[in-house]
């Protein structure tokens, strides 16, 4: 049935040049669904599926479920951010996507192609670096390249071609601990997507540094994700960053870890943090964390302190400090 | 790429000018001071043993020390016995590093080996080296084979532990890293493992160096036979000539000093680019 949808969808998008409608489904409200614009279509059709999957650590005191029916599809070209408290199994799912964890029930795939093992169409950055200190920044991200299948030549053009995209030239012979968290950070995205990727997984990737940093990083990812046109998927438990960055936030829930709701963010990019618009929509999504146990209904919170009205003036000349958006769990 | 530009310069010049500066050498004023108490103490040797204060024959005048170093140096004594320490303890040291090499790399790769070998070779590790001695003695004699016996064994100890902690300890966030780019088993051994154990492995080849000089000492004193810096000092002893102790204990002093030297002035090169 859902197979049958996206086949549908994706005749359709051939069909319409401008002003693509996408439809955007959720494994566990299927039917519903809802319609973004993007400027820019994608020229690839790889949609990353996610059907109930879910996950078990086996503990002394019985089975630990990390992940419960999670659904989820990214289409092509998308950025969707996953945020969550820590322990919701949001990085769990990051790395089932990538290949990284063992066994788990249900299905991933990219481009129709069910995920087992990791692969070069999956790129990933983490939340630390990894970079390797014995190497500089041209060779950190050919480690990328490695098993590419390139000739030297072409290593050494993409590898020009990703340190001038995340806007490190000059700096191609430096080692790791020359660089400030934030270059090496950059370093991390260029590996993630100096194989062209159909998806570039991000483990919040921006967890480590300092907020003027993550702000400014966070404006170079979107840049990188307009010109590049990867599907990426974030994962991140600083909900201003979810809602800046992506079409859609996904809210999961812990123990087990599930998707809660999913956000749509139809707004256009650059975002403005301070946009009512935009306060709107993260104050709503903060919502959903209102309460121990995020369980209560987003209506029936508005005495929590996260209500809009309770939020400073709309000022839109500053913006706000990031870090007291930052859920600290 | 304007944008890029413009906040690389706030980001990034902090961290180069730290490395440049904690590069840097320090200034001569401060590098000498580990030279204060040496030279305080040649001082006071001269003066005790110029006012006459002791006329024992137990305490000879740097003087005397000087003019049986200048003696020892041109009749080639001296180069006869350090050439035979030092051929002793590069042998001793090639041998027990390449054993060690190969032994620490299996059982850091190896978990077979490590769980076979592991507790015999931990046990092994804790008997002092001179309890072999006598064992040696018997096996090997008293000549150069002995020495070198000994001296590999002293080699081999700690390649053998650094070697296998690097391997062991290499962090599973890189192996992570080359399991995402679908590095081969071979290239992750000569791509992540191996260099990331290197700064381990030069430690355990560093000691090696260090304990096999200290050991070629040891040797020397208890495998009594042919020549060498060790012998240098048994003869002054015998002989109650206590200029030529004290001048074999300077020569040894000096061997140390500039096997320590340049081991770090080559880990200094081979790791100039990695953070410490």
């Amino acid at each position: 049935m859902s197979e049958l949808l996206s086949r549908a969808e994706k005749s359709i998008k051939r069909g319409i040049k401008q002003s693509i409608k996408r439809s955007v489904k959720q494994g566990i409200k299927q039917g519903a669904e809802e319609s973004i614009k993007r400027s820019v279509e994608p020229d690839r059709a790889n949609d990353l599926q996610i059907r109930h999957v879910s996950k078990n650590y086996a503990q002394p005191s019985g089975n630990l479920a990390v992940l419960e029916d999670i659904g989820l599809d990214v289409a092509a070209g998308e950025f969707v951010s996953v945020v969550g408290a820590s322990g919701c199994g949001k990085s769990t799912l990051l790395r089932l996507i990538a290949g990284l964890g063992a066994e788990f029930d249900g299905t991933i795939r990219l481009d129709g192609q069910a995920v087992a093992g990791t692969s070069l169409a999956r790129g990933i950055v983490f939340q630390e670096h990894r970079l390797f200190p014995w190497l500089n920044v041209e060779q950190n991200i050919g480690v990328a390249l490695r098993n590419s299948g390139l000739d030297a030549a072409q290593k050494r053009r993409a590898i020009a071609e990703h340190i001038e995209l995340v806007g490190l030239v000059g700096f191609e012979h430096a080692y790791a601990h020359q660089l400030s968290g934030g270059m090496a950070q950059r370093v991390g995205i260029a590996r993630g997507l100096v194989n062209r990727p159909s998806v570039l997984l991000l483990d919040e990737p921006f967890g480590a540094l300092d907020a003027l940093t993550r702000s400014r990083l966070q404006g170079e990812l979107q840049r990188i994700w307009a010109q590049e046109r990867i599907t990426m998927v974030l994962v991140t438990h600083d909900v201003e960053e979810a809602v800046f960055l992506g079409d859609r936030v996904v809210v999961m829930q812990p123990r087990p870890g599930r998707v809660k709701r999913v956000v749509d963010v139809p707004m256009a990019r650059p975002r403005n943090r301070s946009d009512p618009e935009f306060i709107r929509i993260r104050d709503d999504v903060l919502r959903e964390f209102a309460e121990p146990g995020g369980l209560v209904d987003a209506a029936s919170s508005t005495t929590v302190p996260t209500s809009p009205r309770a939020w400073p003036p709309h000022a839109d000349t500053v913006d706000s400090p990031i870090t007291s958006w930052r859920l600290a769990w | 790429m304007a944008h890029a530009a413009d906040f690389e310069l706030i980001e990034s010049t902090r961290p180069a000018l730290d490395a440049r500066r904690a590069s840097r050498p320090k200034p001569a004023s401060k590098r000498w001071r580990g030279a204060v108490l040496p030279l305080l103490a040649l001082a006071l040797w001269w003066s005790v043993s110029e006012t006459g204060i002791s006329r024992s024959g137990l305490l000879v005048s740097p003087q005397q020390v000087w003019h049986t170093g200048i003696e020892q140096i041109a009749s080639g004594a001296l180069w006869r016995a350090l050439s035979a320490s030092l051929a002793r303890e590069l042998t001793g040291f090639a041998l027990g590093t390449a054993g060690g090499l190969v032994l620490g790399s299996l059982l850091g790769f190896s978990r077979l080996a490590e769980r076979v070998l592991g507790p015999s070779f931990n046990t092994f590790k804790q008997i002092s080296l001179f309890a072999w001695i006598p064992l040696i003695s018997v096996w090997f004699g008293l000549g150069d084979a002995a020495k070198v016996v000994f001296l590999s064994l002293a080699a081999l100890l700690p390649v053998v532990a650094h070697v296998s902690d690097g391997i062991r300890n290499v962090s599973p966030e890189l192996l992570e890293v080359a399991r995402v780019y679908r590095y081969t088993r071979w290239q992750v051994v000569v791509r992540v493992v191996l260099p990331a154990a290197l700064p381990s492995v030069f430690t355990g080849i560093y000691l090696a160096l260090i304990y096999s000089w200290l050991a070629t000492l040891g040797a020397e004193y208890l495998l009594v036979a042919g020549s060498g810096i060790g012998n240098m000092l048994i003869d002054g002893s015998e002989q109650f000539r206590m200029d030529l102790v004290l001048f074999g204990i300077v020569v040894i002093g000096v061997v140390g000093w500039a096997l320590n030297a340049g081991a770090r002035l080559l880990e200094r090169r081979v790791f100039a680019h990695r953070s410490r």
